[in-house]
């Protein structure tokens, strides 16, 4: 019985946390190529997951009240797009809002204008956002302030080659030195070539 | 005579961007900066840092401007799932000799309500008011949008 109950405790231990655990397939974004949405850009164009094929992507999530994070992330993706230089226009850089309220295609058109002229803003109804973030296995809460909401959010930067598959991430927090060598790492891996 | 010259002295330092008067003979601010906003709708931004030189704990308990209604102390924090969110930091604790830094993903002061927009090139002043009532100006310069740090 004793026997019986540990070889069930490490059948249990196996399956859900040692090496018989599923692998984190489920918090990897899909690649672009199976996602389904439909969001409008700061110019007025459709766009989808579709827009993206052909040229590598580097993607992330914000909203133009943000007043800390977002603006960091914008600077800081300027500031490697500028390291890039004309390999910048290989790229494709979106900035995509969790915030359809207030970020109308007019609010991320005045706002995407302050940062890089590469960076295209993505805005459109909340339901086509909630299918976004759900490809990207990221996410996005509403939390009311003394002054309005906020919305909590993942942060980090999301890369994808040429085919759009997913190639890796740059999370908030990692050291700036870090994040041109991986945008190249994604611009090699789409069969481009590397530079 | 003297006094014309120490108050010409007074107001051409205080027009300084960056510089800082201190009420609270301890605390000394550092490159203090905030960026410009888009009209008053959203909410500004200041970072800085405040060193307390002195032998006792100070606490930042609030902030003052005519630029904002409602200026507060704000915290980010991003989890390991890399999902970044923002609260009220409540009363900041500075020990003797230790620095605060307000910088970007982490402790900030926000301006809610903006009172007038914050135009690139100009500066206003911010209180910094602590728990024994002695408080410190700070005079704030409005860098670009897309300012990464104190140097633009």
């Amino acid at each position: 019985m004793v026997v019986a109950v540990a070889f069930m405790l490490v059948v249990g231990w196996w399956q859900v946390d040692g090496p018989g655990a599923e692998t984190s397939d489920s918090a990897r974004p899909l690649a672009l190529s199976g996602m389904d949405f439909d969001l409008i850009d700061h110019e007025g164009n459709d766009v989808g997951p579709y827009t993206l094929l052909g040229r590598p992507s580097l993607v992330f999530f914000g909203f133009t009240y943000c007043p800390d994070v977002c603006p960091t992330t914008l600077a800081d993706i300027s500031g490697w797009l500028d390291e890039l230089g004309a390999d910048a226009g290989r790229l494709n850089t979106v900035f995509i809002t969790v915030d359809p309220e207030r970020d109308t295609v007019a609010a991320m058109d005045e706002y995407v204008g302050y940062f890089h002229e590469a960076i295209r803003g993505w805005a459109g109804p909340l339901l086509e956002i909630e299918r976004v973030v759900a490809g990207f296995r990221a996410s996005f809460e509403k939390v009311p302030t003394s002054d309005g909401y906020t919305i909590n959010h993942t942060a980090s930067v999301f890369l994808f080659d040429a085919e759009g598959r997913f190639v890796t991430t740059i999370d908030y927090h990692e050291p700036r030195e870090f994040a041109v060598p991986k945008i190249r790492r994604a611009m090699g891996a789409g069969g481009e070539g590397a530079t | 005579m003297k006094s014309i010259f120490l108050t010409t002295a007074f107001a051409i330092l205080t027009a300084m961007p960056g510089f800082v008067f201190a009420g609270a003979e301890d605390i000394v601010v550092g490159d203090p900066w905030s960026r410009a906003s888009i009209g008053t709708a959203r909410p500004g931004v200041v970072y800085m840092t405040i060193r307390n030189t002195g032998d006792t704990e100070m606490t930042l308990t609030g902030l003052r401007t005519e630029v904002a209604a409602m200026p507060q102390v704000h915290r980010t924090a991003t989890d390991t799932s890399g999902v970044s969110s923002m609260s009220a930091a409540g009363n900041i604790e500075i020990a003797p000799a230790g620095t605060v830094a307000l910088e970007p993903g982490g402790l900030h002061a926000m301006l809610m309500k903006l009172n007038r927009p914050l135009i690139e090139g100009e500066s206003y002043s911010l209180i910094l008011i602590f728990g024994d009532g002695s408080e410190v100006a700070v005079t704030v310069p409005v860098l670009g949008m897309g300012a990464r740090g104190p140097g633009g």
